[in-house]
């Protein structure tokens, strides 16, 4: 894969085997290499996620090892503008937001972009598993590691200046060539968690950062009646089932976040089924509309696997139906529309 | 491409005549200072001519040099060590709002275990008013600490009209000259100061080593105890290398001040002179005249400070934006803004400090690279104004 011609780009490194590996990928081929970390949360109040003090120091390590220079930038404020904020906002208002996507979409894809052009370079890498081919955004090679479902966002002047080295590869090769590579961040975990958020525990953080986001409210039953207490809506989901008590033997799940009562709604499981959805916000990579209907498959949540839907575009919006009714369809996640190995676009769910 | 270094404010490359002083002293005469034997002896006799070296360069005498681990712990050590020790008179401390982080932490320090501590606010240029200090003082204050030259806009502060004041209330006056020691004359007695903090790496000698002038008689209680070493002002075993690498370096700077200074002045006054010309819209912080030999610290409108390091970076020329310990976490300086600028433009600020191997061909290749940066983030910049 030897390029006759080297271009300047930038690659944002985490500190974890990924970002390390795509960087080594790209200087191997003879590129210009620069890595940049993003800090975007105040490094006290990091936990080993992308942003951490100890994730600046890996980073660093593995651009020495590559021999790359590297630098940390500071993206805090607009992280808290397009991420933090939105995050507190979607959850006071009984959603579940995916902060993951804004990040990609307001801070990777945008301000790291803006920052990459300033040091002249044409293009920012990240080790996202998903490729782009002739304009086209598809998935990852490694089907278990695809991240393509957090960059459904992108548009195509995004995509002609993005680079996914790993997209070919799978997650065992990648910690292979992290080996080979010597590189020392080849044994490090996965981190999967929100970055900002310590032990994956989002309730605490809006409660210790926000205290105003979170109030306790009532459980109530579909038809109205209390059957308990709750210490904020921001701390359940849908289709939930801990936190919400017991009731005379029958498993009981959230179905339903009503912000204006700040009551959590419970019900029985056939409750949380749904058979469509109204997404909002919905882009498409190739920047056209699709005529509708148009049959698609279609993911719910990052971990959730694909199913059949149809897919029926609005102005601004989307309505996707469902062969088969679907569990907990949670408001503030994205729905994302693929064919086959392409990601057409996607959208928030209302 | 040949790399230029315009960052001797953050530290500088440890001289060739100081390496070679410090070279035996790491595996030929490796001795403790504290033992009795001839190579404890040779070790001692050592660390008490770097004494003298250091104490010459500020006019002090040898045995109120205490070494410590740097100008941090040099500042730490007279904060604390001052305020600890006198809590019996007051529990009163003034400091200047730019003060370098190792003087203003200590101070939120004891601050939180039940000090006072007033932070004196600064004119535009960066100086600290005598009458402000003056009106500061109550019969409770033990300490006033005000650096003697700002390490971010180079503003050189009156630390002889300070120190009549202090002097007259019987206050003890504590100076971070880490900015200073080696850029100009620094004489402890004609700044009237009891306390001075230096650090080695500054002045072309080794990080890691620095120094706490402490005029006879000043009660302090010490920082770091444990045995008795520095006539029990400061306990671990000598950084011996490091000591002998701070006298010579010391030496030397006493020898070349003036010819460092006379280097200095017009490649300094050159850049800036040479920036105003090129760049619109840029503004030079702190005092225009009354600054260190070797700073140049300006705010370009419209851009981030953070992007032009990058790029004269990827050009080889190395500079700062702030101070070096926040860089990697850039939050508006606090230098800037206790000057009364904007938060804006002091994200827009940008630091060359020059030193003895700047030449004037340096200079030239950054006054042809940098306007040229600036114009191409201008037109990037969301922050122009058309």
């Amino acid at each position: 894969m030897k390029r006759i011609t080297s271009t300047k780009i930038v690659v944002a490194m985490s500190g974890g085997v990924d970002s390390s590996v795509a960087a080594a990928l790209l200087k191997e081929q003879g590129h210009d290499v620069i890595g940049i970390t993003m800090q975007i949360w105040p490094s006290k109040k990091a936990f080993g996620g992308c942003c951490s003090l100890e994730a600046v120091d890996d980073a660093k390590a593995v651009a020495a090892r590559l021999g790359i220079p590297h630098y940390v930038l500071n993206f805090r404020n607009v992280f808290k503008d397009k991420v933090i904020n939105d995050f507190i906002e979607e959850y006071k208002n009984g959603r579940t937001p995916n902060p993951c996507i804004r990040c990609n979409q307001f801070i990777k894809f945008d301000h790291l972009a803006q920052k990459a052009r300033e040091l002249g370079a044409e293009s920012v890498a990240t080790g996202h598993y998903a490729r782009i081919v002739n304009s086209k955004l598809l998935k990852g090679r490694d089907k278990k590691k695809d991240q393509s479902y957090v960059l459904y966002m992108m548009d195509q002047e995004s995509l002609a200046h993005t680079l996914y080295p790993l997209g070919d590869l799978t997650k065992t090769e990648v910690r292979k060539l992290a080996k080979d590579l010597d590189l020392p961040v080849a044994e490090k975990a996965e981190s999967q968690e929100i970055c900002f958020v310590e032990e994956d525990d989002y309730g605490r953080f809006l409660k210790e950062t926000y205290p105003e986001a979170v109030q306790p409210g009532q459980i109530v039953d579909k038809a109205g009646n209390v059957v308990g207490q709750h210490d904020g809506i921001a701390f359940f989901t849908l289709g939930q089932r801990k936190g919400i008590g017991h009731h005379k033997g029958q498993p009981k799940y959230v179905i339903r976040l009503d912000r204006e009562n700040n009551a959590v709604v419970i019900g029985d499981k056939e409750d949380t089924l749904g058979k469509e959805l109204i997404a909002e916000q919905v882009s498409y990579i190739s920047g056209t509309v699709p005529k509708g209907p148009l049959a698609v498959m279609a993911k719910i949540r990052y971990n959730s696997s694909e199913v059949e839907a149809v897919l029926e575009p609005e102005l601004c919006r989307a309505r996707v139906t469902f062969e088969e009714a679907q569990q907990s369809i949670t408001p503030g996640q994205s729905v994302v529309f693929y064919k086959g190995e392409e990601v057409i676009g996607g959208g928030i769910i209302s | 491409m040949k790399r230029i270094y315009l960052d001797y404010a953050a530290t500088t490359p440890v001289h060739p005549d100081v390496a070679a002083e410090m070279q035996p002293y790491f595996s030929e005469k490796f001795g403790n200072p504290s033992s009795i034997h001839s190579f404890g002896q040779e070790a001692k006799a050592a660390v008490e001519r770097a004494r003298e070296q250091v104490a010459g360069l500020i006019a002090a005498q040898p045995e109120e040099i205490v070494f410590t681990s740097g100008g941090t712990e040099a500042n730490n050590f007279a904060v604390q060590g001052i305020a600890l020790a006198n809590e019996d008179r007051g529990n009163h401390i003034i400091v200047s709002k730019i003060e370098h982080h190792a003087v203003l932490e200590p101070a939120r320090f004891l601050e939180n275990h039940g000090f006072k501590v007033t932070f004196l606010p600064v004119d535009n240029d960066g100086l600290v008013h005598p009458e402000d200090v003056q009106k500061a003082i109550t019969d409770k204050t033990i300490l006033v600490s005000i650096m003697h030259a700002n390490n971010e806009i180079g503003t050189i502060e009156p630390i002889e009209e300070i120190s009549k004041i202090t002097k007259e209330k019987g206050v003890y006056f504590h100076t971070d000259a880490v900015q200073t020691v080696g850029s100009i004359p620094v004489d402890v007695n004609k700044l009237g100061v009891d306390l001075l903090s230096t650090s080695a790496h500054k002045l072309y000698g080794p990080k890691g080593v620095g120094a706490l002038y402490i005029r006879k008689g000043t009660r302090l209680e010490p920082f770091i105890r444990g045995g008795g070493q520095e006539r029990h002002r400061r306990a671990s075993t000598e950084n011996v290398a490091g000591i002998v690498g701070f006298g010579k370096a010391c030496e030397l700077a006493k020898n070349e001040l003036q010819s460092r200074i006379d280097h200095l002045i017009p490649l300094r006054d050159k850049l800036i002179k040479g920036i105003k010309d090129n760049i619109q819209d840029v503004v030079l912080n702190g005092h225009p005249s009354i600054r260190l030999p070797k700073n140049v610290d300006i705010t370009v409108k419209y851009v981030e400070g953070e992007s032009m390091l990058l790029n004269l970076d990827i050009e080889g020329i190395a500079v700062s934006t702030g101070s070096a310990c926040s860089s990697g976490a850039l939050e508006p300086s606090h230098v800037l803004m206790a000057t009364g600028i904007s938060p804006e433009l002091a994200h827009g600020s940008i630091r060359f400090t020059l030193g003895r191997l700047t030449t004037d061909e340096d200079i030239d290749r950054v006054l042809e690279v940098y306007p040229k940066i600036v114009e191409k983030l201008r037109k990037m910049s969301p922050l122009v104004k058309k």
